[in-house]
């Protein structure tokens, strides 16, 4: 018998395949979680860190199963129970807080309907104590009005709001294990620091056991004592955090560090690409939605942007920086304002567009699966463009395609394959290679990093500066991470409910002093060092600073 | 959005439909082959006796204004009188308009529930032998046309085994056993062929509902199956069930003018074929314009309430 409130030993998961063929995805994995203790599972997409959160529960996805080791819950094995007795422990021993609270509330049920649930059906608490409990875990989560919002709907109350409530849907029958998947990921920075701390506290007072899986060594760092790293389901390394982010044994640890998103010690000036007219040049646009204009998105919005420099919009969910790129490509009309591009007026609209100023800027969006079409190949993606701006024969298409895959770094052979057979950064090179195709001036990045693994975000950030020095293209990096607008713009305006709060050169504005604004951001993002989060949080409650969206 | 504008807007288009819908009805019986004076004089019609009857009926006069006046006694509730008897037709389908409803009222008693409950124990046990049986049969059941299945269930138990009545005659039935035996054979031609539609739908809307996110959250704090399917899958699956009921109450309609013709059941259905093999255009037009109100309204219906039924609309921010 252990003292450990959960001990993984050896455990693997296999994916079966249609046919019945067994792929590993999770291969003798061994940790164990103290009583009190936060372990951190630490991993990029596919490393097999939410199958193992999921094993816990004595749970896979559809298609997946169990192919062997033990999960000991108090001594016994929760792989040899059967559904039964599996549910009886989920919610009660052990409960879960997923990545996106926004998608895993049921829309259709009240919060208070959905967190008392559990220890109503299982007859643990009387209605009343179970509300009350629940207001009173709302209060310790800094909820507001903890009395009235479980007679809320989901849809009532903001992302980083839901996020704790289904923290606190997860503690209602005290568990001796809170397993956290990802549960900031889906956050924005200002707010994901509040909510870590919330957690944090919470973890502490109830004196729970953790499990805490993330992507993101740095926020890990502020809440874990043991980080398990993980690849490809297999484990890399397993210690103390104090060990693990600042003496690495292994390289792929120590690529982690380097990938994570901290702020650069010193933000460096790129050399200024000379002080021309500028390129493009928005100037007084007021833009947003409704019909009768009810919902504005951008006010008085101006920014220029140079030839072959690359200017970062950075800025909240909400904060209009996606709406911009949208006026500037013209896939949406302002409703004031305008945009110039080398001093003469862009058509609002794109539909009046020419085709030469309609090549001349081009849009790279977040989501590389859903911009590319899956049922049409590499060669098909980028010869479409190709054909229409240039009205190239199919034997120049043939050749224009090999060239603009060697240019984003893929081998020519990737022409043939569709989508689907290429990884996520492969994607992001095909869509850029795109909108490389129409040879434009400009290029629109909307978040084009922010869905990716740090190390693959890394690679596309290089691609896209070495691409400006051969080709001379300025972009518009728009993004809510600063630590990427740091490394790569040479300008920077930073958004706030739909107005440039500042901007100018990145080194000036991300040095201190700071706006206000662009101080709370900076010092949002988190620092890989152990007891950061504390000293920020010291930090706003001296200086009154809230989290913007929230 | 407020909710209350949508609605209205809603019973605005559907008014516009319904209107949209006498042009067709009426456009559809004027190119109708043949015509009611024919119809009456028989095979020795000589021309001056056809003028002669169209002129009487009002034939004559130019299509436009024959369609204003329908349209306003049909506003006013005045269905017009029969060409060809010169009954009034108010009184005439108001005499069958009861049995047509008690059939189709019936028949969706019988088989919207039943279906409700084969497509949710389908989608409990995906890809189980339960689930391919249902799947299969209901598979076949759509396959098959309605006076198909009319005719075969009428082969073997009434000609064959001679359980049940061929010919569905209401006059002298007395008591709810003797409308059951009536009933029996339509009703559950009727309900084949809307079942299986139903069921289908029910079984895919649950089971897409039950592989999105709040279901796994459901199942991972460990509420159970039977509780996951009715209090977290159901009220999220409810907006395209409640349309594919709707549509197919009102493809029931439809299937009532062929299954009433079959048994010879005394409904609006039948009363409408033979108002076609009679030219008897006023019957026809009113007969088509009930069938297609209802099914105007039902669709409207389904609309409002996968409106009312959404959340987001019913606790607005």
């Amino acid at each position: 018998m252990t003292s450990n409130v959960i001990d993984v030993r050896n455990l693997s998961v296999d994916a079966i395949a249609k046919r019945g063929e067994r792929t590993p995805i999770v291969q003798d994995v061994s940790f164990s979680v103290a009583p009190g203790r936060v372990v951190a599972l630490i991993g990029e997409s596919g490393s097999g860190k939410t199958t193992i959160s999921l094993a816990c529960l004595g749970y896979t996805r559809p298609g997946c199963a169990f192919r062997g080791g033990e999960i000991l819950l108090d001594g016994s094995d929760v792989l040899q129970f059967d559904l039964a007795r599996r549910q009886q422990i989920r919610g009660v021993d052990i409960s879960y807080v997923a990545q996106s609270a926004a998608a895993s509330f049921n829309s259709s049920l009240s919060i208070n309907h959905q967190v008392t649930e559990i220890p109503l059906i299982r007859n643990l608490m009387s209605r009343d104590d179970a509300t009350r409990k629940a207001a009173a875990l709302y209060g310790e989560l800094d909820l507001p009005s903890p009395e009235t919002i479980g007679r809320r709907y989901p849809h009532q109350v903001s992302g980083g709001q839901l996020q704790r409530l289904m923290a606190a849907m997860a503690m209602m029958c005290s568990p001796k294990l809170l397993i956290l998947d990802e549960p900031t990921t889906a956050l924005d920075v200002t707010t994901q620091i509040e909510v870590l701390q919330a957690f944090k506290n919470l973890v502490r007072e109830n004196q729970t056991s953790a499990i805490y899986v993330s992507h993101d060594l740095a926020v890990v760092a502020q809440i874990a004592d043991e980080i398990l790293v993980l690849k490809d389901g297999r484990m890399v390394e397993y210690g103390s955090t104090e060990t693990i982010i600042t003496v690495p044994r292994q390289d792929y640890t120590r690529q982690l560090i380097a990938a994570a998103h901290v702020m650069p010690a010193e933000v460096k000036q790129r050399a200024s690409s000379g002080d021309g007219a500028p390129l493009l040049s928005v100037s007084g646009v007021t833009a947003g939605y409704g019909r009768q204009r009810e919902v504005p998105a951008l006010r008085d919005v101006s920014l220029d942007v140079r030839v072959a420099e690359t200017v970062g919009v950075i800025g909240e969910s909400g904060s209009g920086k996606s709406t911009l790129g949208r006026v500037i490509s013209g896939l949406m009309t302002p409703w004031k304002g305008e945009t110039l591009l080398r001093g003469e007026p862009l058509a609002a609209s794109l539909k009046q567009r020419t085709r030469d100023e309609l090549r001349d800027v081009q849009i790279v969006f977040q989501m590389a699966d859903v911009a590319l079409n899956p049922r049409h190949t590499v060669a098909k993606i980028l010869g479409r463009p190709l054909a229409f701006y240039f009205g190239a024969d199919r034997k120049a298409i043939e050749s224009r395609v090999g060239e603009l895959l060697e240019l984003v770094g893929l081998d020519p052979a990737f022409a043939r394959r569709l989508p689907r057979e290429l990884s996520g950064g492969q994607k992001q090179r095909v869509n850029l290679a795109r909108a490389l195709a129409a040879d434009p001036q400009l290029i629109i990045c909307d978040e084009i990093t922010s869905a990716l693994d740090t190390v693959v975000a890394e690679a596309i950030l290089d691609l896209l500066v070495s691409l400006q020095d051969r080709l001379n293209v300025a972009y518009i990096f728009i993004s809510h991470d600063i630590s990427t607008i740091a490394r790569i713009a040479d300008r920077v305006a930073v958004m706030r409910d739909g107005e440039i709060v500042e901007s100018g050169p990145t080194a000036e504005v991300l040095r201190p002093p700071h706006h206000d604004y662009t101080d709370l951001l900076v010092r949002s993002v988190p620092d890989l060092k152990v007891g950061w989060l504390e000293t920020v949080m010291e930090h706003r409650r001296r200086t009154g600073q809230q989290a913007a969206g929230n | 959005m407020n909710i209350l504008s949508v609605i209205v807007q809603r019973l605005g288009l559907g008014i516009l439909t319904v209107l949209i819908v006498s042009l067709l009805v009426f456009v559809g019986t004027e190119i109708l082959p043949g015509d009611v004076a024919h119809a009456i004089l028989g095979q020795g019609a000589t021309p001056e006796l056809v003028a002669n009857i169209r002129e009487r009926l009002g034939l004559d006069e130019p299509a436009h204004l024959r369609y204003l006046a329908w349209l306003g006694e049909l506003l006013r509730g005045d269905l017009g009188t029969s060409l060809a008897n010169g009954a009034i037709l108010n009184d005439v389908i108001g005499e069958r308009i009861g049995n047509t409803v008690l059939l189709a009222a019936v028949t969706a008693a019988i088989a919207v529930p039943l279906s409700i409950v084969l497509g949710l124990v389908a989608s409990t046990r995906p890809d189980s032998a339960i689930d391919r049986l249902i799947s299969t049969s209901t598979l076949a059941l759509i396959s098959v046309p309605d006076f198909l299945i009319a005719v075969l269930l009428v082969s073997l138990f009434a000609v064959q085994l001679g359980w049940l009545p061929a010919i569905a005659n209401l006059n002298r039935v007395d008591g709810f056993l003797e409308y059951a035996r009536v009933l029996a054979l339509p009703v559950t031609a009727l309900s084949f062929t809307v079942m299986a539609h139903m069921a289908r739908m029910t079984r895919s809307a649950v089971l897409n509902v039950l592989t999105s996110s709040p279901i796994e959250m459901a199942i991972l704090k460990g509420v159970p199956k039977w509780r996951i399917i009715l209090v977290h899958a159901l009220p999220n699956a409810i907006a395209p069930i409640i349309n594919v009921i709707a549509l197919n109450l009102a493809y029931l309609i439809t299937g009532i003018v062929v299954i009433e013709s079959m048994f010879n059941f005394p409904g609006v259905g039948r009363l409408m074929v033979e108002g076609v093999t009679t030219r008897d255009i006023p019957l026809v037009q009113a007969a088509a314009m009930i069938f297609c109100s209802t099914y105007v309204v039902l669709n409207l219906a389904a609309d409002i309430v996968s409106l009312i039924a959404n959340p987001r609309v019913r606790h607005p921010k």
